[in-house]
């Protein structure tokens, strides 16, 4: 095999062809370009929502009102508000390797403070949410087990909060009213951001669940429970034995609660991205081999056009592997080129995408390698139907050929 | 003597493409010696690229033995064939056959890159220089075929031929597509080589152009019917100054009132 001059054989006819080079490659540029975007801008979600739901906190097991089973005119979740704070003191009470839970009490409300009002959610939890949350202050303190039993005025607010009603000075001292009821305001949040659901995780007013239950939502049920076990590998027992204790206080009637860990909630936010990347990567994937085929295409048009040609090579003395390699190299060149071209043009749209969207946009080796490998791939596979078939020719033939 | 360069024992070769069978050389012997110049002439359809294809290793025979330089060339198979083409044999094709938008100097460096041996690259650019050299356009090595008059297309096409230093000059109707003065600057190239010691063998419809060479076969019906040496043959550069006597007269006659 005369791999050196064969090698310079195809550079040579390469260049004597550029426009048709050019053009060959081109399928190749836009197919690695488009997988380069689409599984940069793929990898992007995945890796905004997996910190979004680390950020959520570690071990966590939620209990929501009402049950996903739905079944005849049975409702989703919180549809039967049957979930109290003596189910939470349940669980904390008697399942083993519980280490915090939080009762929470949604509600929106209009908040006002020194004449400024704002629509905010407030928040009724106990004061493990801010652990089981991986949840700082940046000031002040979180109210105590006593506030919360003696259904205490006080209140811890996010940054959003904090920069709506007291622009310029700090929010911790002053007092804000909801419902007309005035919460002191005992400890400011450090900003957390936004959730993988995109809603501002620091546009929010923390109060015990008790003060949210009696003076601002008026409910004597939860929204839901936060519970965080001690180690992962505890979480499907606890699971277990919440659901089993659940049960067992609702004497036999039918279940109206939902236990999720924060895996599985995780899981299906994921599973989104994952199912979105898997997506873009397809139809990425999909032009990557319109492009092998375009590349396939020209190379047999080529070898048409140039039967003269191998009919020379052929006549001075190229063997029949000589031609197919020159041919091979040549789709491999061109591909390859396309592909490197191509993981430019990709990285760059990525880049102009995440600088005009603001979206995260995280551009892969592995799929630079795996791009680049799969164009040389594409390369010699549609390059070998072509190469053969002009290894194949008859040299006289091939220099009758007009 | 000398062992013959060729040596052709009973040679044919039947076409058996489509219906008919076409037998388009029918028990051809021939023996052609070191130094030799010989030109096959013939009317179309009388088989003489058909033994020239034969003679230059891209076709193998129907039937009958063929010693190429002392090996039985009827027993190698594709590649080796290939390799008899690139080590022992030079082309010129009537059409020149030069690679489009490539230079001469790669057109004559091609024969090299499929040399058994690998030759480098200062070597092959040396040699493809001497050989443009020999056909006296070194200083055109940089142009493209389109850039270049027909007999200068042939001159590198001659140049290709020659760079692996063969045996044996094949040239089926090297000047067929060339006019008469171009024609006898070829010759003269082919003349200037067989001084040098190379055997060519050429094919030619035009007397003119056969009377250039030492030997005249003519081809009937795919046999040899005649074999003679050329008495008196003509001499290139005798010719070309003739022939440029010849116009100078002609302007002169033009131009008189
Ligand atoms: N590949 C082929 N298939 C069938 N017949 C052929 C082929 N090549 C040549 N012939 C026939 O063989 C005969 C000799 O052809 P050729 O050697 O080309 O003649 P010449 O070169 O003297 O004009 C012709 O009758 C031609 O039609
Ligand atoms: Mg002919």
């Amino acid at each position: 095999m005369r791999l050196v001059a064969t090698t310079i054989i195809a550079l040579r006819a390469l260049r004597r062809n550029k426009m048709r080079s050019v053009l060959t490659a081109l399928g190749m540029i836009i197919g690695v370009g488009a997988v380069i975007a689409m599984v940069s801008i793929g990898n992007g979600a995945k890796v905004q929502v997996e910190a979004s739901i680390a950020s959520l906190g570690q071990n966590i097991i939620s209990v929501f009102p009402g049950t996903l089973t739905t079944g005849g005119a049975r409702g989703g979740w919180g549809s039967a508000s049957t979930l109290t704070p003596e189910d939470a003191l349940a669980i904390q009470a008697e399942i083993a390797g519980v280490v915090a839970v939080s009762p929470e009490v949604r509600d929106r409300q209009q908040v006002l403070s020194n004449g400024l009002n704002w629509n905010t959610s407030i928040n009724g939890v106990s004061p493990d949410f801010l652990s089981i949350r991986d949840w700082g202050l940046a000031e002040g303190v979180i109210f105590t087990d006593l506030e919360v039993r003696s259904t205490a005025k006080v209140a811890v607010i996010g940054q959003t909060v904090a920069d709506q009603l007291f622009p310029g000075s700090s929010p911790v001292g002053q007092t804000l009213r909801i419902r007309n009821i005035p919460f002191k305001i005992i400890g400011l949040l450090k900003p957390k951001g936004f959730n993988y659901f995109g809603s501002d995780q620091d546009d929010t007013v923390l109060i015990p669940y008790t003060s949210a239950m009696r003076r601002v939502a008026r409910r004597t049920t939860l929204s839901s429970i936060l519970i965080q076990s001690t180690t992962q590998n505890q979480m499907p027992r606890i699971q277990q034995e919440i659901t089993d204790l659940l049960q067992q206080r609702r004497q036999g009637r039918e279940p109206d609660f939902t236990v999720r860990n924060q895996m599985e909630l995780a899981e299906a936010a994921t599973a989104t991205s994952r199912t979105m990347t898997g997506l873009l990567g397809a139809i990425a994937g999909v032009s990557l081999i319109v492009g092998g085929i375009g590349i396939m295409n020209i190379m047999l048009v080529s070898v048409t056009e140039r039967t003269r040609e191998i009919g020379i090579r052929l006549a001075i003395g190229a063997h029949d592997h000589d031609i197919r390699l020159q041919f091979l190299i040549e789709a491999m060149v061109l591909s390859l080129m396309g592909g490197a071209l191509g993981i430019l043009i990709g990285v760059g749209a990525s880049q102009i995408v995440s600088q005009l969207n603001g979206w995260p946009v995280q551009v892969s080796s592995a799929s630079i390698i795996v791009a680049f490998v799969f164009s040389g791939a594409v390369g010699i596979g549609f390059g070998f139907y072509p190469a053969h078939k002009a290894a194949k020719l008859d040299p006289i033939e091939a220099l009758r050929f007009e | 003597m000398a062992a013959p360069i060729v040596k052709l024992d009973n040679i044919h070769k039947i076409y058996a493409s489509g219906e008919v069978e076409v037998h388009a050389v029918r028990g051809i012997s021939l023996e052609i010696q070191k130094g030799e110049f010989i030109a096959i002439m013939g009317s179309s359809g009388s088989g003489k690229s058909t033994l020239m294809n034969t003679l230059g290793c891209l076709d193998r025979p129907t039937r009958g033995s063929y010693l190429l330089d002392g090996i039985n060339v009827s027993a190698l198979n594709r590649n080796e064939l290939a390799d008899m083409r690139n080590q022992k044999l030079g082309f010129v094709f009537q059409g020149f056959n030069l690679l489009s938008r490539t230079s001469a100097l790669e057109n004559v460096e091609l024969p090299m890159l499929y040399a058994p041996r690998r030759i480098s690259a200062a070597e092959m650019r040396e040699r493809a220089m001497h050989s443009l050299e020999i056909v006296g356009l070194a200083a055109r090595h940089d142009h493209l075929p389109n850039q270049l008059s027909g007999g200068q297309q042939q001159r590198v096409a001659i140049a290709r031929a020659l760079v692996n230093r063969p045996q044996l000059l094949l040239a089926d109707e090297p000047t067929g597509n060339l006019d008469t003065k171009t024609s006898v600057e070829v010759m003269g190239v082919f003349q200037k080589l067989n001084d040098a010691g190379i055997t060519i063998v050429m094919v030619t419809h035009e007397l003119d152009i056969a009377h250039f060479c030492k030997r005249n076969l003519i081809v009937r019906d795919g046999l040899v019917v005649r074999d003679e040496l050329v008495v008196n043959r003509s001499i290139a550069a005798e010719e070309m100054k003739k022939h440029l006597a010849a116009e100078t007269a002609a302007k002169l006659t033009v131009a008189a009132p």
